[in-house]
């Protein structure tokens, strides 16, 4: 009896207790993020054009291949009408009312830290940021994590670059790598998500203005961890960025992506394009807490998020891995999936989609398992609150040379309160008879029982809300990194403010 | 006379629009351990749901005092703030809750209510320890989501150890024998009886006298109908055991 106490981690209890204790601490204001920052911007002319595709591609000094592809996307893109299949609800979005560049005319190319207009640096510090290699170097407490900060149109600093490229990582804006390495984005760029994929990946191609681009050399496992941090800030803004990240074979990567935006009345796109190529046992790890302003309480305002996400496990025994955690955006549109091609690779997708107010989320992803002995894991975490509709959409399929394909599907809702709406849209395909593909669902609501237990022991409504939700989503908590675990933890008590009651 | 812990006066309440309290009176003084005793649908059950302010419940007539304060207004949150806590005869699941993430974010809220300090996490495990060892828990049920897949026993030792780390002025046990063996009976009762203070009281809730030999109340009330109907000393019990709750149906009437 009484065994060691000493080994159960503590780690994990803080983290919980410091959702409680954000939940306690609420502004009124609870989207936190919506905050304007005051920036001279370069702007395009209103509207899409094909001039609109020649002066984004001027700004960015692209070279003439660049300005071809992007123009044969956009005549492709005019061919095409918007997908209508998604369990989302929205207003027909004008392309001609808005601004497809939009960039700080301070920084027009800062070479490094100390030429980045301090205005920017500051935004990116209430946001939470960390844009001063300095000061992290010089810190014990935190992992290093260089960050590529991309404001609206174009990305204004990448940190640690000069340490990565030491072990031949290159790590920076995707404008600059078109420039730099031509070779690398003219192979890899749209091989996994081609031009004509869908509507919003056409109109991406055309007119995408910024992103990451990494490149993990044969046999380097990345010594730190890669992110990018978006930022909406212009008004009337598309967001279009393009992130391709690379790993040779033996290699390792762990991205992080994070989002915001200011509030505003009136909504906004951001549409995405996100490509990953893992050869011959490399493995990515790739993990998103979105965090788009998802409208006022009214359902007014808000992003629409349509991305389009895509990795390839080109080669054998590669691995990648999605980590979401959905909490803001008016529209979540998204399917971050794993194309399973080398024999023996394995693609992994976890999620937490939250939706309030009148947030409408319809995320998922797909598993398409074409080499043999492929293996995909889906644990898919859905809350629903408010008026909102929170849809799990997924598919997984054998091809015929598949063999041993395997899956394994778990897909939760939990409701809080009874104006919401839950839904599961599964889509399982098998043109072999070896595959194993297995789906589990559960649909529940946060009990009275539950809350008038949590009450008795002194927890306040918030408290115990967040207390269940956070247990809901634990097996999926723990795929992020630590630091993104402790983010998300506070955003799921801040999403759900208001919930019940 | 020092205050009396716990104090209703002709409390009425009813769910719905039945009503199920009819006129309850009861007075424990600190240090005290009152049993309540009845027949399954006498009441017992929905004045510990009362007493710690469950939703559900409507109080329609009387008062409840902890240390003098009438508790009515108070939410089921400020409630246990104030001191009273209730052993759950079927304790709730918490799915992907560690057992011990709740027991720290349970007394941390408390704590925080009454503006003292979080517990610093050593001090914590030190208390989680000595009361966990107490009540046989080890460190992998703690760590197990709370009353998840909890065998009868181990639902109740939980309880017990909530109870003791929350260290409440008023500790309800509604039915805390039910689902146990005798083994598992004796580790809570000794539990509880590690809790037997001079500045707190219990109120024991059950219908059967065998409870009552492990935890040995002070004073013993017979309930039928919403009411008490009859108090004594502990031999009331073993006089119920033996004849029966026939006896005392109507004995208001």
């Amino acid at each position: 009896m009484a065994d060691d106490y000493a080994d159960i981690p503590t780690l994990k209890e803080n983290i919980d207790r410091a959702t409680v204790d954000s939940v306690r601490s609420l502004d009124v204001d609870k989207y936190k993020y919506g905050f304007e920052t005051d920036i001279e911007s370069d702007m395009a002319p209103k509207g899409l054009s094909e001039d609109t595709v020649r002066f984004i591609s001027k700004k960015k000094n692209e070279p003439q291949w660049m300005l071809d592809w992007r123009l044969e996307a956009y005549r492709r893109f005019l061919t095409m009408t918007e997908p209508t299949w998604a369990k989302v609800h929205y207003p027909q979005i004008d392309l001609q009312d808005m601004y497809y560049y939009a960039a700080p005319k301070s920084s027009p190319a800062p070479k490094s830290l100390d030429e980045v207009d301090p205005a920017l640096i500051a935004m990116y510090d209430k946001l939470g940021v960390p844009l001063k290699e300095r000061e992290i170097l010089a810190g014990v407490e935190r992992p290093k994590v260089a960050v590529d900060a991309v404001m609206d149109s174009v990305s204004v600093v990448t940190t640690f670059r000069e340490e990565l490229s030491k072990v031949g990582i290159i790590f920076c804006s995707i404008s600059e790598a078109i420039r730099e390495y031509p070779e690398l984005v003219q192979k890899y760029l749209a091989s996994v998500v081609p031009v004509s994929d869908n509507y919003y990946a056409t109109l991406n191609s055309a007119v995408f203005t910024d992103g990451s681009f990494v490149y993990i050399p044969k046999g380097v496992r990345c010594p730190m961890e890669l992110s990018t941090y978006f930022r909406i800030n212009e008004k009337k803004t598309g967001q279009f960025e393009r992130t391709l990240i690379i790993a040779e074979a033996d290699s390792y990567v762990s991205y992080l992506e994070g989002c915001t935006a200011p509030m505003r009345d009136e909504a906004q796109l951001h549409a995405a394009v996100v490509e990953l190529v893992a050869l011959d046992n490399a493995e990515i790890k790739y993990s998103t807490v979105q965090n788009w302003y998802p409208g006022d309480k009214d359902g007014k305002g808000g992003i629409y998020n349509f991305v389009t996400k895509r990795g390839d496990c080109r080669g054998a025994n590669s691995k990648i891995s999605w980590t979401q955690v959905e909490t803001g955006s008016a529209i979540t549109w998204k399917y971050p999936s794993c194309i399973l091609r080398g024999d023996g690779s394995r693609g992994e997708f976890y999620s937490i989609a939250i939706s309030n107010g009148y947030q409408q989320v319809d995320s998922g992803t797909k598993m398409l398992h074409l080499g043999k002995n492929t293996s995909s894991r889906i644990i898919a975490k859905g809350i629903a609150a408010g008026f909102s509709d929170n849809t799990y959409r997924g598919q997984v399929s054998a091809h015929a040379k598949a063999k041993n394909a395997r899956n394994f599907t778990q897909c939760d809702s939990l409701l809080i309160g009874d104006k919401c709406g839950a839904h599961t849209v599964p889509y399982i395909e098998s043109r072999n008879g070896t595959a194993v593909f297995e789906h589990e669902a559960t649909t529940s609501k946060i009990s009275d029982d539950q809350m008038f237990y949590c009450q008795q022991r002194g927890l306040s409504e918030e408290d115990a809300v967040a207390l269940i939700v956070n247990g809901f989503v634990r097996d999926v908590l723990q795929h992020l990194p630590m630091e993104f675990m402790v983010e998300t933890q506070k955003l799921i008590a801040i999403s759900l403010e208001g919930s019940v009651g | 006379m020092t205050t009396p812990i716990l104090e209703i006066r002709n409390l009425h309440a009813r769910i719905e629009e039945r009503e199920i309290l009819k006129g309850v009176n009861l007075t424990i003084p600190a240090g005290q351990v009152h049993a309540i005793m009845g027949r399954n649908g006498s009441g017992k059950s929905t004045l510990s749901y009362v007493l710690a302010g469950k939703e559900d419940y409507e109080v329609t007539e009387g008062e409840i005092l902890l240390n003098g304060e009438n508790i009515l207004d108070m939410d089921p949150a400020e409630r246990a703030v104030a001191g009273i806590f209730l052993a759950f005869q079927y304790p709730i699941e918490i799915p992907g809750v560690a057992t011990m993430t709740f027991l720290k974010a349970a007394i941390n809220a408390q704590r925080k209510a009454r503006g003292e300090g979080e517990l610093s996490t050593p001090d914590f495990m030190r208390a989680v320890k000595e009361a966990g060892t107490q009540l046989n828990i080890d460190s992998d049920m703690l760590k197990r989501p709370l009353n998840v897949g909890f065998s009868g026993g181990e639902k109740k030792r939980a309880e017990i150890l909530q109870m003791a780390l929350l260290k409440p002025a008023l500790c309800v046990l509604d039915e805390t024998d039910s689902g146990l063996d005798i083994d598992a009976l004796q580790v809570v009762s000794k539990g509880v009886n590690a809790l037997r203070d001079a500045n707190r009281s219990m109120l024991v809730i059950t219908h059967y006298q065998r409870l009552l030999n492990h935890i040995v109340p002070d004073v013993v009330h017979v309930f039928s109908d919403g009411r008490i109907v009859e108090s004594g000393d502990k031999d009331l019990a073993l006089q119920l055991e033996a004849k029966g709750y026939a006896d005392f149906d109507g004995a208001l009437a």
